[in-house]
């Protein structure tokens, strides 16, 4: 009992002995990254791969990722799987469109997530009251979503100035944060081309020069749900909702009320995600805005293994692939060929090694296949390029699926007095 | 239970849930500030003989539609890809078509074969990722969806002609067009001929699953797979069959259009056609009369929304919130009679057996 109860012994189950380390090797891995692609810049000419301006675009692409993923995370964990993300997110675009046109971005950001809350509530209520399949639900959530803002955006904004049918006019944009100093200084030194040094400066510039205050938001709201649903009673009752919702039961967790509140707030998450969607990475809302990021967030999700910082990682990876993709498309991608087969080349040494021979052929396939496709052509035509962040999600999660534990009680219906 | 009260509880899951529907849609409309009775008089008005035709064409393309993504729901196998692996297999069958490497009706036949087999393929990715990665079909076959429409519109533009703004492919030879029918003497529209595919494809699907040993296995799969692996079911093996035919299902889709109407693929390919197909199929509950009444309702609803914006001033988008809704309400109305249903049978057995002990304690 004492274990739900006692805040002490919360922490000491909650946080294994790993976790210090893992946020060091967090950083060597983002650094042997960086080295890597500056070695594939240097190495392709491809000097945009990680300029400012993409490094940029990545955080901005990443960001919207990483809060559905986000939602994703406090579903999932209380035990209840979220594939409506992405109708949830759609109606987050809604929401910020019509309250920031008329109240600001403030008001905006808040109606953006009142719109995913209700998208979350009707999955709740479908999944945790009713107890239906929760995929079927998340289907459901996803055509209600998309025809409802189509309807409501033809409502809202059809008649009004610079608006139309399927889009609102544009927006106000929250505020930026320039540090100064640092900015120029940055901006200048990535722009050198020196190896190492100036790929940094670009990821640094990016953090320092007109970030937007929604990003620093959506990174507070991770770190936050870190340290809520791992260092809190309240987080630890959450997530044995998700493990086990019967032996919850019985130390006197109300699991449908978990539930309930970690499925809307999973509605909140998407909501925010849509409207970074529409006043951070557009000027407005506009239909088929989320273009399936719903779907990338719950994938990233299950790349970072259940868990806060592995899924902003995957986020990272997934928005840098198309931050570079929408800059110099053909070109950046193309040189991503590169890394992307040699990764999979020495990727494959190892499973060999490791004795996982599947694993190694599929990636020795895939990689000897990207490096011939570098070799034999010099850019990458447009449709490859708006392909990039789909098929790296299939491919990052064919390599690292096996190696993921999802909560065990994860997508399976509860219902009170199961226990027996 | 009495066989009227069962009948009662069958019939109340989809009166319930369409009730529900038209409850939610009415209100978001009070709530946009349209006409709710407009609404309702556009749409339930009688259609014009000419639309009973294309409300018989739309819906055989969605029971289609339905079928392919219920053959995997029957084994708790969610294919959401069926719209990626309909656009990849009709635009292989338009190709094959437009080579024209076969005479006349053989080229016909050989060209949806092609399809089946292309949509197969495409599925069959998502089912080897399953079974040798452990990536679940519902991320994979949607990523395959975003990937299959960048590769088919890069490979129209390789294969295709320019036709203004857009690029279409060969147009396929006239001896290998199917004939229409008419179904109302008279009107120009016309029934595509392969719609028939819809009636052969449900035969083939309750044949298949009631009636033979595979179709055995994958409802046991699907209702419990530890019970299908303890009786010797190899799941892994099921999983790949399904999502096969799932995908060569989806193959068809394209079939009745492409050789009735359009005769080549083109940028203009109706979309979201796979999507209202798994809608379809939850709305039928899986089986294939039940897809067969969803399909109809899902193509009557999508003909009748068409004039809404005109006559109504309401935007045909209204409609996905009424399919939403009737499915949404569909599977909780379902949950809820079976709960009822349970705890009926439960009370009965109970009184039953007091009764017995009742007269037992006399006995004695």
């Amino acid at each position: 009992m004492s274990v739900v109860s006692g805040p002490g012994q919360v922490t000491a189950a909650a946080s294994d002995d790993r976790s210090v380390s893992r946020g060091g090797r967090l950083w060597l891995y983002a650094l042997a990254i960086l080295v890597a692609l500056s070695i594939v810049r240097v190495l392709s000419g491809a000097d945009d791969l990680t300029s400012a301006g993409t490094m940029r675009a990545a955080i901005i692409a990443a960001i919207p990722i990483a809060l559905a993923g986000l939602g994703g995370l406090w579903s999932e964990r209380a035990g209840v799987v979220n594939i409506g993300l992405e109708g949830m997110m759609i109606l987050g675009t809604l929401g910020a469109g019509y309250y920031t046109y008329y109240q600001g971005v403030w008001v905006g950001l808040a109606g953006a997530m009142l719109f995913g809350a209700i998208g979350g509530a009707l999955h709740a209520l479908a999944t945790v009251v009713f107890a239906v399949d929760q995929i079927v639900s998340g289907v459901a959530i996803n055509i209600i979503a998309a025809g409802g803002a189509g309807f409501l955006a033809e409502v809202f904004f059809g008649e009004l100035e610079g608006g139309g049918p399927t889009q609102s006019p544009s927006l106000d944009r929250p505020p930026t944060i320039t540090v100064p100093g640092i900015s120029d200084w940055s901006g200048d030194l990535a722009e050198r081309g020196w190896f190492l040094v100036s790929d940094l400066a670009g990821v640094v510039n990016a953090l320092t020069e007109t970030m937007s205050s929604f990003t620093i938001l959506g990174l507070v709201a991770i770190v936050g749900t870190g340290w809520l649903l791992w260092y809190t009673p309240f987080g630890l009752r959450l997530r044995s909702c998700g493990e086990s919702p019967s032996s919850a039961e019985t130390l006197g967790v109300n699991v449908y009320r978990y539930k309930f509140l970690a499925v809307t707030m999973s509605g909140v998450f998407a909501g925010f995600a849509g409207c970074f969607l529409a006043l951070v990475a557009s000027s407005g809302y506009a239909n088929g805005q989320t273009g399936g990021r719903g779907y990338i967030g719950l994938a990233a999700m299950i790349f970072g293994n259940w868990r806060p910082g592995g899924l902003l990682t995957g986020s990272l990876l997934f928005g840098f692939t198309e931050g570079a993709r929408l800059r110099q498309g053909g070109e950046s991608v193309h040189a991503l060929l590169l890394l992307t087969g040699v990764a999979l080349v020495l990727l494959a040494g190892w499973q060999l090694y490791r004795g996982h021979r599947a694993a190694a052929l599929l990636a020795a396939l895939v990689g000897a296949g990207s490096l011939w496709w570098y070799l034999a052509t010099e850019t990458i035509p447009d449709p490859f390029t708006e392909m990039t962040p789909y098929v790296t999600t299939l491919l990052v999660l064919a390599l690292f699926a096996q190696r993921l534990r999802m909560p065990a009680a994860d997508g399976q219906p509860y219902r009170r007095g199961q226990a027996g | 239970m009495s066989l009227a009260r069962r009948v009662l509880l069958g019939a109340t899951a989809p009166v319930l849930a369409f009730a529900v529907a038209a409850l939610v849609t009415t209100v978001v409309i009070v709530g946009a500030g349209a006409s709710p009775g407009e609404f309702w008089q556009v749409l339930l008005s009688a259609p014009e003989a000419r639309y009973y035709v294309s409300i018989v064409n739309s819906a055989a393309v969605l029971y289609l539609s339905g079928l392919a993504a219920a053959i995997g729901f029957r084994m708790n196998l969610f294919n959401i890809g069926v719209e990626g692996q309909y656009r990849v297999a009709t635009f292989a069958g338009a190709v094959f078509a437009g080579w024209a490497v076969l005479p006349g009706p053989l080229n016909t036949v050989a060209a949806i074969l092609v399809a089946m087999a292309a949509g197969a393929a495409w599925a069959g990715i998502a089912a080897l990722l399953r079974v040798t990665r452990g990536v679940s079909e519902v991320i994979s076959t949607i990523m395959l969806n975003a990937i299959a429409l960048s590769l088919v519109a890069y490979l129209l533009q390789k294969v295709g002609s320019r036709e203004g703004q857009t690029y279409v492919t060969d147009a396929i030879p006239r001896s290998a067009w199917v004939p229409s029918i008419p179904l109302i003497p008279g009107e120009i529209s016309q029934v595509y001929g392969l719609a028939l595919l819809a009636l052969v494809a449900g035969v083939g699907f309750s044949v298949l699953l009631r009636r033979s040993r595979f179709g055995f296995d994958l409802r046991a799969t699907g209702e419990s797979e530890s019970a299908a692996v303890a009786s010797g079911v190899d799941v892994k093996r099921m999983v790949v069959w399904a999502m096969l035919l799932s995908g060569a299902l989806a193959g068809l889709i394209g079939m009745p259009e492409l050789f009735g109407a359009s005769h080549a693929y083109g940028s203009t390919i109706q979309t979201g056609i796979g999507f209202t197909g798994i809608a379809v199929a939850l709305l039928g509950r899986n089986n294939a009369w039940g897809i067969a009444f969803a399909a109809m309702v899902f193509a009557y609803l999508n003909q009748q929304a068409s004039p809404l914006s005109i006559e109504a001033d309401i935007s045909t988008e209204i409609i996905a919130v009424t399919q939403g809704v009737v499915v949404l309400s569909v599977v909780i109305v379902y949950e809820v009679v079976r709960r009822y249903r349970v705890r009926l049978e439960q009370t009965e057995v109970a009184r039953a057996l007091r009764q017995q002990r009742k007269e037992q304690g006399v006995a004695a």
